[in-house]
């Protein structure tokens, strides 16, 4: 199994008025082809401003600091701009948050898909438009050579995400950056859209990048799932291993707090204080002020991601544990 | 289709009301009679002049005669020039517009593209003085630009007439300085006088909404779909950017074409502001009248025109609610 894509060492800042701000501090992981790789974290933990540097559509005053991105093989943090232009929709695409805003409100559905395959795809406007049509009818709109006329505002929110991953699906890319793709939807059609993201990517073999704060979201969909703090990785692994046994202690505390039908909503635990933000960092391992388990070293010494059955961690906890069994 | 017909309705309201304040005017000036018998004039000569004048009959009847001589294009005597007021008008009517049209089509035509270019190279150096240039364009009095563009191309220049249209030519009853070389000449300084505010104001116009539209999420999508960035700037940037704008340079027009009095005293215009002037100094309240619902008129076609853009610019419209801003 190659990785796809293959992020090192990211490192983003935000240059502020005085100082510059860290917002992703060295993360590193790999999506496998076909591979739905689900990211989550508190607002602000650096989920978006991930998937936003793989997609190289970072804007001032947030820029890559460190690191690199290599997507099949190819290091893609250092294209010029018009070179990074072409992999987007073509071999990396994406679906953002508001289906509501996502669109230009003038002009319509068909002209925005044909534009866009126009655009990477060698294709006559017939041709796009037969296609459109077809895109349109697989994820699951009615009427789509009616629809094709429509502008966005004639439609409700769930089928304008339907339209928009149609226009993330278009040019066949192999990569998808899905920015909390259900998070502005009804519940009711939260399912209806993760439901058909995955159908779409397993029929074609794409792999998703599934950016959410929403583990509920994590649990039904993702492969593997990697765990944001404070601009940090703090575990990434399976996603089954990480719900049934996580080791480190705040995706325990994310995954408690999962309400769970069998469960009394009593039971349902929130983790205490929140996560520090970028302008006051936390020496050590950022969670610790937090932590029902920390230690001594915690406090002062940043842990690095270490092994764990099939998933990586960086938490004390675990290398103290490994010591001993050893 | 029925969008249209409905706005010709409130078009059809407004001039009414229009028409209706103007009308009043005549009420509240005094007693005509007095002004047009003697002294020595009897109670029953005065009633009798105002039987014949018709100023016995109910304000209704009165207000329906004087809209009905109004569509016939009868508007009464100046009391001033002792001509018909539609005549006046008629004759002064093509130099305004034609000084309102050329100014608006200068800002326009170079206030949008400055704007658009200004959003789009921010920090470029030309950029930042246009802008500084802009500022001062919006704070100049208008006279004073007038003024100095006479000091500079007419008396130190000698390049361009200083006052009046040049040579018109007669179009039936239509005058134009469009058609030759010294009504074209003696266009310049006033229509650019006129537009230097209007363009400093639609370029700023233009800047910001480019500048916020750019912001926006579909914008940041049309990227992330991998657009080139020339579709992305003027097929959905600069499309977003023109519903507020056109609505700005609509109402500019009216502004322009209204209120070109200063432009026209300035460059001793032929056109309706000058007319005006002299007619507020002799109470000539006729053609007063008249020109409030001329102007009126021309508001109301304009705001016409922006609403038919509307729905040529934006399908939000079409489907009968109002303009809806996507932020």
């Amino acid at each position: 199994m190659t990785a796809l894509l293959s992020v090192q060492g990211l490192r983003v800042e935000i240059a502020a008025r005085h100082r510059v701000l860290t917002a992703i501090d060295d993360v590193s992981f790999d999506i496998a082809e076909g591979e739905i790789l689900g990211v989550v974290g508190e607002s602000g933990a650096g989920k978006s401003v991930t998937g936003t540097a793989v997609l190289g559509l970072l804007e001032r005053p947030a820029y890559q600091a460190g690191g690199r991105i290599i997507f099949a093989g190819r290091r893609i943090d250092t294209l010029d701009e018009d070179a990074m232009r072409t992999l987007r929709s073509r071999q990396i695409a994406a679906v953002f948050q508001d289906p509501l805003t996502s669109l230009d409100p003038l002009m319509t559905i068909g002209d925005q898909l044909v534009e866009t395959m126009q655009t990477h795809l060698d294709l006559a406007r017939a041709a796009a438009l037969a296609r459109a049509e077809q895109l349109l009818a697989e994820v699951g709109i009615p009427a789509p050579r009616e629809r094709l006329q429509s502008y966005p505002h004639e439609m409700s929110g769930g089928m304008r995400q339907r339209v928009v991953l149609a226009l993330a699906f278009c040019c066949e890319p192999r990569l998808i950056i899905a920015d909390e793709p259900t998070t502005a939807l009804d519940v009711s059609i939260q399912a209806q859209i993760l439901d058909l993201l995955r159908r779409m990517c397993r029929e074609r073999g794409t792999a998703v990048m599934l950016v959410t704060h929403d583990m509920g979201v994590i649990a039904e969909a993702s492969d593997r799932v990697a765990v944001m703090y404070a601009g940090r990785l703090v575990e990434i692994g399976p996603t089954r291993d990480l719900i049934a046994a996580a080791a480190h202690p705040y995706t325990r505390g994310l995954m408690a707090s999962i309400p769970d039908m069998h469960r009394r909503a009593a039971e349902l635990t929130q983790i205490p204080g929140s996560m520090p933000r970028p302008d006051a960092p936390v020496p050590g391992c950022a969670f610790h002020p937090r932590c029902p388990q920390a230690l001594a070293r915690c406090a002062t010494d940043r842990p690095a991601m270490l092994p764990q059955g099939a998933s990586q961690v960086a938490c004390w906890l675990v290398d103290a544990a490994s010591r001993s069994a050893a | 289709m029925s969008f249209v017909l409905a706005r010709l309705g409130q078009t059809v309201l407004v001039l009414l009301v229009a028409a209706f304040v103007s009308f009043s005017l005549f009420r509240y000036v005094g007693d005509p009679v007095n002004n047009m018998v003697g002294q020595s004039a009897s109670l029953a000569d005065r009633e009798a002049m105002r039987t014949a004048l018709g100023l016995d009959d109910a304000f209704v009847v009165q207000f329906t005669r004087f809209v009905g001589n109004a569509l016939a294009g009868d508007f009464g005597i100046s009391y001033r020039f002792g001509q018909p007021v539609a005549t006046l008008i008629g004759e002064r009517f093509p130099a305004t517009l034609e000084l309102a049209l050329i100014s608006m089509l200068i800002a326009t035509g170079l206030g949008v593209p400055l704007g658009v270019w200004t959003a789009l190279h921010r920090d470029h150096w030309l950029s930042q003085m246009l802008l500084a240039a802009s500022l001062i364009g919006v704070a100049l009095p208008t006279f004073l630009i007038g003024i100095a563009l006479i000091l500079f191309f007419s008396v130190w220049l000698g390049w361009l007439p200083s006052f009046g249209r040049g040579e018109v030519v007669r179009l039936g009853w239509w005058s134009t300085g469009l058609l030759s070389a010294s009504g074209l000449r003696a266009l310049v300084l006033p229509s650019v006088t006129l537009g230097v505010f209007q363009l400093a104001l639609i370029m700023r116009l233009a800047r910001a909404e480019m500048l916020e539209v750019m912001r926006t999420d579909f914008i940041r999508f049309a990227r992330a779909r991998g657009l080139r960035p020339r579709a992305i700037q003027y097929r959905h940037a600069l499309r977003n950017t023109l519903v507020p704008v056109v609505t700005m340079i609509g109402l500019q027009f009216g502004n322009v074409f209204a209120f070109s009095i200063i432009v026209e005293t300035v460059f001793q215009w032929p056109g309706l502001g000058l007319l005006v002037i002299q007619a507020i100094q002799f109470a000539d309240v006729p053609l007063l009248a008249a020109y409030l619902v001329l102007i009126a008129l021309c508001f109301a076609v304009i705001n016409l025109a922006v609403d038919l853009a509307y729905v040529a610019i934006d399908p939000r419209v079409r489907a009968g609610g109002g303009v809806r801003r996507a932020t």
